[in-house]
């Protein structure tokens, strides 16, 4: 009797355990093949953010430990206002977001659009070489055009000198040097290339037959049908181009050794972060340049994304 | 009226032949004209390499690595022009150099002894011979200790690549295979880490590596990619979606783990994505500037390849030749791994790109 009780008590509670069980063990196998992740973003993001915004209220020298660290308040917060140094990096960043993000987008867009063209030979030859020069170490990079657009001995010099064209001091003119990095910026936009292409494929072939059909050119057909198609991989590499703008530092770094030549005009403000807690020391006034540019970039990201409802057309909704 | 006699339709065809092939060949050439103004700079870099100094600086001829042609008369070296004669350009020996007049010697026939020119020898243009130099490389090489440079940069990217791909293969399963709470708030974070500024997490990063020892060490460059990241992850879900369910329900019946299905089923079928990701995190460890930086300053022997030719550009800028022979030494291996592999790369980017 009593085995038989337990057998009717225990048939109707496995059954109502036994999904839940399931379920459970589930989220268990999940969260364990989660945890490198989890662990990973608390320790190396989520922490690391919150002990930024800390270090923004203090004062420490990070090779003097034995001074310790000083609560400053806000001192450091306000001093961003005050120093002129902030207003000129920042300036020179924004400076080249407006000249190297434009290209950034419209040169990867137009070699997407020439190796996507149907007359042309040997397409993956030209896919593969315009993207190899994103494989090239930066530092390499660097010196590599360093070297053709070296204003005395450099190839485009001497080659304009040819046609009678005094070329410019590409790294000593102020005026120039920003056009000079984003030249350079041209051999790491194979990515965007490559993701601009796939989405070119990705259009509809019926809808231009049907424009054709409807008398549309090659240069209506590319306004009306492919930009908007295209447009949430141009919004993507849009929000990447100017968030790397603002966190440009390697190639400002190497070609005046850190110094900002000529004249702070590559003095940016990564730079100048970098400088500061680096060099000079000042964690804590580091610490609230960094928060300062996460802040910057949030808002960015936030007007990009409240504003791209007007212009990016997403076909297919969501997923 | 021979076109009357053709029939329409054929004229019709062959001038549509002719102009396929003339779309096809002038999108080709203008497709060459970018290519080769887009790549001009890896010429100047495989040129300047087999150039001295004296090259560099020369105006004549400066693409390749030429030298002025010499003639050797009478134990003298004398330069060669090109002269214009009543028998066409010839290649002489100037001699002697008049303002007005000035004699040559043809090198063809020297016993001859010296030709009278009358005319401005400094009009001339002079003779060049293709005269590469091989010394640059061993230079480069013993100034730039690129063995020891290649060593340290191969361990990094290494090991690097081996924690991402175990750390994002297993984070990219869990977001693919498993149903559990909080799921999609966690993606979300995930996805949102892409545009975090690095900056904003450095200094803490900066000042804890160095409390617990790994100051002028590695370990900062290594440790951090065992607990995957955005990108990768992202990629490995994409493609563990598209993998179909039937199998791990399958084996599942069968009385297999979510780890064995995971090594058995999943990881098999995903090998185009894992080669992608294995080669995209070897590159950026290979390409890294930042992070070595400033983990391993004061430790020339621990440098990667991107501080180490940093440092030789420092102290050699002046020196083009040189540069762009150690330029090479350190492109070659990325350009040629990407050749042989560049079908998964471009795969991969796709994956990552476009998927949104």
């Amino acid at each position: 009797m009593a085995a038989i009780a337990h057998e009717t008590q225990s048939v109707p509670v496995s059954k109502r355990r036994g999904p839940s069980f399931v379920t459970r063990r589930e989220a268990i196998w999940g969260y364990v093949f989660l945890s490198p992740w989890i662990i990973g973003f608390v320790l190396f993001t989520g922490l690391p953010m919150v002990v930024s915004l800390i270090y923004s209220f203090t004062q420490f020298n990070l090779i003097k430990p034995e001074e310790g660290m000083t609560f400053v308040g806000l001192r450091n917060w306000f001093q961003l206002f005050r120093d002129p140094q902030i207003y000129q990096s920042l300036l020179v960043s924004v400076r080249f977001a407006l000249i190297s993000v434009p290209l950034g987008i419209a040169l990867p867009l137009g070699l997407a659009l020439l190796v996507n063209s149907k007359h042309l030979i040997a397409k993956n030859v030209f896919r593969a070489l315009f993207y190899m020069p994103t494989m090239i170490p930066i530092v390499a990079t660097v010196l590599i055009w360093g070297g053709i657009l070296n204003s005395d001995t450099g190839w485009l010099n001497r080659l304009l000198a040819i046609i009678g064209i005094e070329g410019p001091k590409w790294f000593q003119d102020k005026h120039w040097v920003l056009v000079t990095l984003s030249i350079m910026g041209f051999w790491g936009l194979g990515t965007t290339m490559v993701t601009m292409l796939a989405g070119l494929q990705n259009v509809p072939t019926d809808l231009y037959e049907a424009a054709k059909v409807d008398g549309a050119g090659p240069i209506y057909s590319f306004f009306n049908i492919t930009v908007p198609m295209i447009s949430p991989i141009i919004f993507y590499n849009l929000t990447l181009a100017i968030i790397g703008a603002f966190q440009y530092f390697t190639q400002a770094y190497i070609i005046s050794n850190g110094r900002g030549d000529p004249e702070g005009a590559t003095y940016f403000f990564n730079l100048y972060l970098f400088k500061t807690a680096f060099s000079f020391l000042d964690m804590g006034y580091g610490a609230t340049m960094a928060w300062l540019m996460f802040l910057i970039v949030l808002v960015l990201t936030i007007i990009l994304f409240t504003t791209s409802g007007r212009w990016v057309y997403y076909a297919s909704g969501e997923d | 009226m021979a076109t009357t006699m053709t029939p329409p339709k054929a004229s019709w065809s062959a001038s549509r032949q002719m102009r396929q092939f003339m779309a096809y060949s002038s999108m080709t050439f203008f497709g060459l004209i970018v290519l080769s103004v887009f790549l001009m700079p890896l010429g100047y870099m495989m040129t300047t390499a087999f150039k001295t100094i004296q090259q560099i600086v020369d105006v004549y001829g400066f693409i390749l690595p030429m030298s002025p042609a010499t003639f050797t008369y009478e134990s003298k070296d004398y330069p060669l022009y090109k002269v214009p004669t009543d028998v066409g350009l010839q290649n002489w020996a100037l001699v002697r150099k008049g303002r007005e007049d000035s004699d040559f010697v043809d090198p063809a026939n020297p016993q001859a002894g010296p030709i009278y020119w009358t005319g401005r020898w400094r009009t001339l243009a002079p003779v060049y011979n293709f005269n590469p130099t091989y010394g640059n490389f061993a230079v480069a090489w013993d100034t730039v200790q690129f063995p020891i440079l290649f060593r340290n940069t191969f361990i990094i990217a290494i090991a690097g690549t081996i924690g991402t791909l175990l750390s994002s293969i297993a984070v990219a399963y869990g977001f693919a295979r498993f149903r559990l709470p909080g799921k999609s708030v966690l993606f979300i974070i995930l996805i949102s880490t892409i545009i975090l500024p690095s900056q904003v997490t450095l200094l803490p990063k900066y000042v804890f590596y160095r409390t617990i020892g790994w100051g002028g060490t590695w370990w900062p460059l290594i440790i951090p990619h065992f607990f995957a990241n955005a990108y990768n992850v992202f990629l490995l879900r994409q493609y563990f979606r598209s993998i179909p369910k039937d199998l791990d329900e399958a084996a599942m019946i069968d009385g297999a783990s979510p780890l064995q299905i995971l090594l058995y089923v999943i990881i098999p079928q995903s090998l185009p994505a894992l080669i992608a990701v294995g080669l995209f995190h070897f590159f950026f460890a290979w390409n890294d500037f930042f992070e070595p930086l400033i983990y391993l300053q004061g430790r020339p022997n621990l440098y990667t390849i991107s501080i180490g030719l940093t440092q030789f550009a420092n102290a050699f800028g002046s020196r083009p030749e040189l540069l762009m022979a150690a330029s090479i030494m350190a492109v070659a291996l990325p350009i040629l791994i990407f050749f042989l592999a560049q079908r998964v790369f471009l795969q991969g980017i796709v994956i990552t790109g476009v998927d949104k």
